[in-house]
């Protein structure tokens, strides 16, 4: 029976991933990993060999670079998910803003864990009337989801979240024992 | 199959002239379509509120500018991955416009600017009369 089930498509399947090298296992157990919820913060596998992560990583060193040059705060970095995020943070606080135009509250579904959120959401689409015909189509339409994972523990219950013109607001209390302490020195 | 929106990055204008500010101005994405009554102009631009627009028609050119107001950063970024700017954009209109119809609406950041066709452009059936 064993040279039945090697002709079994799972058999099939099995040779196929031996004769993948490792490197590019790993590459694509990644991929399918990503998808539309991609975390922000990633680690780099050290051992990443392929032409392709190496010259990603090459672009987003020049890009940080002259983005450093020209006087940026920090590098613009893309996630390649709708939307684009900013996260930044003070003492108490992390915040995150979206833009999304043409989004309106009440067609976001916003979860908030203890260290993730999840931004959902949906562009529909202009309502055009009859006969129309178009002479440009930059906008787009349709759902998405982001995950965005934060730089600390968040307290969930008292997170807020607002939208103004077409940009989402998130502000995300952090939690107690994450926050700065001061300790004072006493002089002896 | 659900369409699922992607994320286009924004395009930064490259300036002709010199800026009198530091901070970028963006090429807002739009869509326009037309029907017989109208040009319908939808912009995107994030940030730009009912006062911060600026439309002018001159001749055929339509130019639309979107200013934002720039909040004070007091908060640390740890993650950018969008900046902020104004907006500029300016099309060459091939339909005669009625200038004195146009109507511009500003809502959850999207610009929309209807354009009515004046009389003459609109077009006409012309029917072909047996001799």
């Amino acid at each position: 029976m064993t040279g039945l089930r090697a002709k079994s498509p799972r058999g099939a399947n099995l040779v196929i991933w031996a004769g993948v090298s490792d490197a590019e296992t790993r590459s694509k157990e990644k991929i399918s990993k990503g998808g539309d919820h991609m975390a922000i913060l990633r680690w780099r596998d050290p051992f990443e060999t392929t032409a392709f992560t190496e010259l990603n990583r090459l672009q987003e060193e020049m890009n940080m670079l002259f983005d450093r040059f020209f006087g940026e705060r920090t590098p613009v970095r893309n996630a390649g998910v709708f939307p684009a995020v900013n996260v930044s943070q003070d003492d108490d606080n992390v915040y995150i803003t979206a833009e999304l135009p043409g989004i309106a509250g009440k067609d976001l579904d916003i979860t908030v864990e203890e260290d993730t959120v999840l931004v959902r959401g949906e562009r529909k689409a202009e309502p055009e009337g009859e006969d129309v015909s178009y002479h440009r189509r930059e906008r787009g339409e349709g759902k998405f989801s982001r995950t965005v994972t934060l730089p600390t523990r968040i307290v969930a219950d008292k997170a807020t979240a607002e939208t103004k013109d077409g940009i989402l607001r998130l502000t995300l209390p952090k939690a107690e024992e994450v926050k700065p302490k001061k300790i004072e020195i006493k002089v002896g | 199959m659900e369409k699922n929106l992607e994320l286009r990055g924004k395009k930064e204008m490259e300036s002709k002239g010199e800026l009198t500010q530091r901070r970028p101005v963006f090429i807002p994405a739009v869509d326009i379509f037309e029907n017989k009554e109208a040009l319908v102009l939808i912009a995107d631009m994030p940030g730009v509120t009912n006062d911060g627009v600026e439309i002018h028609l001159e001749d055929s050119e339509l130019t639309i500018r979107g200013k934002v107001v720039e909040e004070e950063q007091t908060a640390m970024p740890v993650y950018t991955e969008y900046r902020s700017g104004d907006y500029y954009r300016s099309f060459t209109l091939s339909n005669v416009i009625d200038q004195q119809k146009i109507e511009a609406s500003m809502k959850d950041g999207v610009l929309k600017i209807i354009l009515p066709k004046a009389e003459t452009a609109k077009p006409r059936q012309i029917t072909v009369k047996a001799g």
